[in-house]
């Protein structure tokens, strides 16, 4: 489904990342892992055209994407997270999902009909399967912390992507916090057959839930293998796991 | 939908409003019916500015450029040609929508200040141009006496047209602001980056924004010279475009009406204070002043955050049934 091969990008003299590869497949949980500032959150920026590659391929079902621009390559599928939570804060969290799913059904454009009554179910159904539905008319800058990351969710749900990518979906999250995100997209990814590629920091997570690890280190793709053979590579519990 | 409308609380309180403003000519001397024609069209101009700058988050820093493309192209159709006035009237906005889609195009390709600085840049070219083509425009001398179709020729039938076409044009922007185009011009306000993820086109849409706001500005420009019947290059300048740009703080940029408000109160400081000192700008630097300490959002944000607080006790009362 996403193919990337030998992905390189720098900022100035700094190779933020340096020979990265991905596959994933329909159906599948990948996990990337690595220790700060190893390249993820650039590599998610690479595939999701926020920044363009310096060198490499991206393919997506097939066709090569790594030039697309951002809204472009959310067109064919791909919807993210952001690290930090990314909503609309001024907006309810109702229109915050209705905005994803005006513009995913080309409606974005529309000048003189209201938008109160258009997408209502879609944009409900969203809410109701993240458990967001009881706020819907909040305004969405008031949500807890927890709440603004399940929202981010439900906004890149409102793109009815094939590809789902989440930057770091847990961070500074409770332990409560974790467990509930965590169970909310494995439940995502089974019922509505998304496919999903995450980066997380905590391994226990990562090890539970992901059906395929991708390790990175210094911008380059260290393995990419299920996790019990992740767990017994050397290099990676020398580099990464090793402290843990 | 029209049922929807008709239902709709704004409409009530625009048939009570709409009538009384109907009468003000009866009632009231000419001065005040002038005065109140001025706020119509100086706030039609601030609140087609407020589409971008308080809903759509652009820095849209020199939009008096294009009431000025407006007004001259209105008035240049006038005294030069002799076209019917409604070509004059349907030529002006469509002047100054055509000027925004232009620049707007230069300028959507830069982000935030950047947007901003181009636009003052490119809008005094305009203006420039307008001051030193001494053979077209009169140059610093403008053009006055513009000749006006017969019902226009009373105070009266002046003010009943700009009532008439300024009701129109905000039930239009109204109806933008209500549509999805405005729930996602307010996206891009709140979070660009956001929007580009969920496949929105955000140039594309802040371009539309811009050629709907310049349309608008336009008009207010045709307005004008129905008003003042001369029209001059200080239309373009760039200190309107911050007077107008202050209009949407003072009563309320994330707001509808809180730019006509802003326009009010600087029309009447103008016409008031301004008429015992000429130092009237300095009671609006105290209002300023104290607006910034006091109401951040603007004299109708207070009205926002009650709606807010509102929301907040229904939705929290809701999830403890």
């Amino acid at each position: 489904m996403l193919r990337v091969e030998n992905l390189r990008k720098s900022f100035d003299d700094f190779k933020a990342v340096d020979g990265a590869h991905l596959a994933v497949d329909p159906g599948e949980l990948v996990a990337v892992i690595g220790p700060n500032g190893a390249g993820k959150t650039t590599l998610f920026n690479l595939i999701t055209g926020h920044l363009k590659p310096d060198q490499g391929r991206i393919t997506f079902n097939g066709a090569e994407i790594s030039r697309l621009p951002a809204h472009a390559i959310c067109r064919k599928g791909i919807a993210r997270s952001f690290q930090v939570a990314n909503i609309f804060p001024r907006l309810t969290v109702f229109r915050n999902v209705q905005v994803s799913v005006l513009s995913q059904k080309h409606l974005s454009h529309t000048l003189f009909r209201p938008a109160q009554r258009m997408v209502v179910e879609e944009t409900e159904r969203i809410l109701e399967s993240v458990g967001l539905i009881d706020k819907q008319r909040s305004v969405a800058g008031v949500l807890s912390h927890g709440d603004k990351r399940t929202l981010e969710i439900a906004i890149a749900l409102g793109n009815e992507p094939e590809l789902l990518i989440l930057d770091e979906p847990t961070a500074g999250m409770s332990p409560e916090e974790t467990a509930a995100t965590m169970g909310l997209v494995t439940r995502l990814a089974r019922e509505q057959g998304l496919t999903i590629l995450f980066c997380e920091h905590d391994m226990e997570v990562v090890f539970n839930v992901a059906t395929r690890i991708m390790v990175m280190q210094q911008g380059r793709t260290i393995i990419q293998a299920d996790p019990e053979e992740v767990r017994r590579n050397v290099t990676v519990q020398e580099a990464y796991l090793g402290g843990a | 939908m029209i049922a929807d409308i008709v239902r709709s609380r704004a409409f009530v309180q625009h048939v009570v409003l709409l009538p009384v403003l109907l009468l003000v000519p009866a009632v009231a001397g000419r001065f005040y019916v002038y005065i109140l024609a001025v706020i119509f069209v100086t706030g039609l101009l601030a609140m087609s500015l407020n589409l971008l700058a308080g809903h759509g988050g652009a820095y849209q820093f020199h939009h008096a450029a294009f009431y000025g493309v407006g007004a001259y192209t209105a008035a240049l159709i006038l005294t030069r040609t002799s076209l019917p006035a409604w070509v004059a009237f349907g030529a002006g906005p469509i002047a100054a929508a055509a000027t925004g889609f232009v620049v707007g195009a230069i300028c959507v390709r830069l982000n935030k200040l950047y947007f901003g600085m181009l636009q003052i840049s490119l809008g005094s070219l305009i203006w420039i141009l307008v001051l030193r083509w001494y053979s077209l425009t009169n140059g610093d001398d403008g053009i006055h006496g513009i000749p006006m179709p017969e019902f226009l020729s009373s105070a009266t039938g002046v003010y009943y047209f700009v009532l008439g076409v300024v009701a129109v044009c905000l039930a239009l922007m109204y109806l933008i602001l209500k549509s999805p185009f405005g729930a996602t011009l307010r996206a891009i306000r709140d979070n660009p980056q956001r929007c580009e993820a969920v496949g929105i086109n955000v140039r594309r849409h802040q371009l539309i924004g811009i050629v709907v706001a310049t349309f608008f500005a336009g008009v207010a420009g045709v307005l004008f010279v129905v008003l003042e019947g001369s029209v001059f290059p200080d239309m373009l300048f760039w200190v309107l475009s911050l007077e107008i740009f202050i209009m949407c703080l003072l009563g309320g940029w994330f707001t509808f009406y809180g730019p006509m408000l802003g326009a009010a109160i600087m029309v009447a400081l103008r016409t008031f204070v301004g008429s015992y000192t000429d130092y009237w700008t300095l009671v609006l630097g105290i209002v300023l002043i104290l607006l910034i300490f006091f109401l951040p959002e603007g004299i109708m944000g207070i009205h926002l955050r009650e709606l807010v607080r509102q929301r907040g006790r229904r939705a929290s009362m809701k999830a403890a049934e």
